[in-house]
């Protein structure tokens, strides 16, 4: 009798300890099934949401760009939450406002720079930990997380598109997320894009009646970004270096 | 002649002075970084056009003067220099040491210290970068095996000489890999140069073998052993030629630039009209650094004076933080060439020579680096048997004429 009532209590026992695991087994695939998924995908979840098909970029057509305006600079830092703090040569640019006079012509035009958006980024090519990488679809980001903050993409970049965060932060946007000590640049305002919108900067630029900046998908030929720089010349920025830019300008 | 005995060093009221204020130092360092990491970098002289600052400069100078260090153990196991013996176990401390220096003050500097674990398990292996991670630890494994069949009793010659090789091939792997953290950066035109490699070599030879002439100067004064002037002299003379190779290979690197037009501001920049940077290349690098110190070791009213090899190690320390100034802060300074042809302005310092200026922090931070080198090898020296009891010119075989 004894030897059955213990027998039952061992089975509950191992029934038990079989549960135990099963349901063990079970919180730890839910627990790393995403990041596996995410890591198949190409290790993050942004890389996971690019679509290998697509390649965004933007056409900037310099003669409709107003020396005066900077609506899209003002747009990118409420998106995305960084902001002058009166110390020009330490605060966040993630786009600038350039003004360019010819040598020889003298002639004056105005235009926002920011991340190239490259096909061989050179900051990726530098990065150590990997923390700079180029989506499927060519967005380059950096991935806040394993970013040590060494700056090499920074010497290595020829466009100076990429800030250091200097200070700690405060009232940060949760469209992008910021770090102190991390490297950040111009995401081409991918929450948008992977939401299927438009980056900010150009639709602030439309709504100002000037729309100097198309975005668009330069593999598809039916694009409106394709078909203007078809139609049209455009050139990339630092052509010599090979590095196909996802940013086009025109009318330079 | 006496066999050579190795001892290490007497405790001694000069010791413990030296050991409190190195590490006063260091204190500092760590105070420093606490400081930096609490505020961010906006307490220091750095900005989004000056990435790397002073520290970065005493970091290279210490990681470029660790595999030179290791030169004098080279001549010995490699190329057979009997007087280099009895060195050249310090030579592979001083080696450690210094990198551990460099590499402490660039960890420290990263705007994420704490992260460190993430540089030591992610790879990015397209990065200079990640593959210097592995020369430098890589180094400091084999030169202290090397260290290890020198100093092992009774381990045969020949693994010494098969550990020397390999220890010198690895620096001269080592030193390609730091100078072409600046030579592959296409983007900018004070960089972007092949001569980026050899031209940090030649800068290894002649800082390394300068700090080991410092290094092995106090070390023997705080103990009071015997070191001999021939053997001094004779080390100095090698850093003249060191010196004449990091000048020619200055002078190439800036006469290419000068032949091709697309570089001829720069070239105008460092070598007429960029104030700071025009001075630390003449007056620092070329004068200081280089032909002073070969003027002091080879002109005949100085070349015998007992004060010349210091004197001129001391020369080249200097003059070889000037250079290495120069190349990090200068190329930086420099705008960046986006728009050829075009006068740029903007608000993020577009078209314009970038200003910088150090802060106490970043000097903090460096000159702990150098504190820890030193620390550590003086800490070497206290517990190893690595330096020998007598350096006269009698002991070693070196005489005034050799």
């Amino acid at each position: 009798m004894s030897c059955g009532c213990d027998k039952g209590r061992e089975k509950g026992a191992e029934i038990n300890r079989r549960d135990f695991l099963r349901s063990g087994a079970a919180v730890a695939t839910a627990t790393l099934a995403p990041g596996v998924t995410l890591i198949a995908f190409g290790g993050s979840e942004a890389q996971a949401r690019a679509d290998a098909g697509k390649r965004w970029g933007l056409l900037i057509d310099v003669n409709r760009c107003d020396p005066d305006c900077d609506a899209c600079v003002r747009a990118c830092q409420t998106e995305n939450g960084w902001k002058d703090d009166g110390n020009p040569s330490t605060d966040a640019q993630w786009i600038r406002k350039v003004t360019l006079k010819h040598k020889a012509t003298g002639r004056e035009v105005s235009m926002p720079v920011m991340c190239q958006h490259c096909e061989e980024p050179p900051c990726v090519d530098v990065c150590p930990t990997g923390a700079s990488f180029k989506r499927a679809d060519g967005i380059v980001l950096v991935d806040k997380h394993i970013c040590i903050g060494c700056r090499y993409c920074m010497m290595a970049c020829p466009f100076k598109a990429r800030s250091f965060v200097h200070e700690p932060l405060v009232n940060q946007s949760e469209n992008a997320p910021r770090g102190m000590g991390t490297v950040e640049s111009c995401t081409l305002c991918v929450h948008r894009v992977d939401a299927g919108g438009t980056p900010a900067c150009v639709e602030a630029c439309a709504a100002t009646g000037k729309g100097a900046i198309i975005f668009g998908d330069l593999k598809d030929p039916d694009s409106e970004i394709s078909k203007r720089l078809a139609d049209y010349p455009s050139v990339a920025l630092r052509p010599d270096l090979e590095l196909n830019p996802g940013v086009r300008y025109s009318n330079i | 002649m006496e066999r050579t005995i190795y001892r290490e060093l007497k405790t001694t009221p000069q010791l413990w002075q030296a050991a409190i204020l190195l590490g006063a130092f260091i204190a500092a360092m760590l105070a420093s970084v606490v400081y930096v990491e609490h505020h961010g970098h906006i307490v220091t002289g750095m900005n989004n056009q000056i990435v790397w600052g002073l520290p970065h400069v005493f970091a290279i100078f210490l990681i470029v003067a660790a595999s030179g260090a290791l030169n004098v153990a080279s001549m010995a196991s490699v190329f057979g220099k009997t007087h280099c013996k009895p060195v050249a176990r310090l030579s592979g401390v001083l080696a450690v040491a210094l990198l551990a220096g460099g590499l402490a003050v660039l960890v420290l500097d990263l705007g994420r210290p704490d992260r460190l674990i993430v540089a030591m398990t992610r790879y990015n292996f397209s990065s200079i970068f990640a593959w210097n991670i592995f020369l430098y630890t890589g180094f400091m494994g084999v030169v202290i095996a090397y260290l290890f069949t020198q100093m092992a009793r009774g381990a045969p010659t020949r693994y010494v000489r098969h550990m020397g090789m390999l220890a010198f091939l690895w620096r001269l792997a080592l030193t390609t890999g730091t100078g072409s953290i600046f030579g592959w950066l296409v983007a900018r035109p004070g960089y972007d140069a092949a001569i980026m490699a050899p031209l940090f070599i030649a800068m290894s030879f002649s800082f390394g073998l300068a700090v080991f002439i410092l290094v092995l100067t106090v070390l023997f004064r705080l103990d009071g052993r015997p070191l001999g002037e021939a053997l001094m002299r004779r080390f100095a003379r090698l850093l003249a030629i060191f010196c004449a190779v990091v000048l020619y290979f200055t002078a190439v690197q800036h006469m290419t630039n000068l032949y091709a037009a697309e570089h001829g501001g720069f070239e105008r920049f460092t070598l007429l009209e960029g104030g700071v940077y025009t001075w630390a290349f003449w007056l620092g690098q070329v004068v200081i650094g280089g032909l002073l110190p070969m003027l002091l070791i080879w002109h005949p009213a100085t070349a015998g004076a007992s004060s010349t090899p210091v004197l001129t190690s001391i020369l080249v320390v200097l003059g070889g933080l000037a250079q290495i100034y120069v190349i990090v802060i200068g190329g930086q300074a420099y705008p960046l060439q986006i728009f050829p042809g075009y006068e740029v302005s903007s608000s993020f310092s577009d078209g314009v020579v970038n200003a910088y200026a150090p802060r106490w922090p970043e000097l903090l931070l460096g000159l702990g680096g150098v504190a820890i080198a030193l620390f550590a090898t003086g800490l070497g020296a206290k517990v190893l048997r690595i330096l020998p009891t007598n350096l006269s010119d009698a002991n070693i075989g070196t005489n005034s004429g050799s």
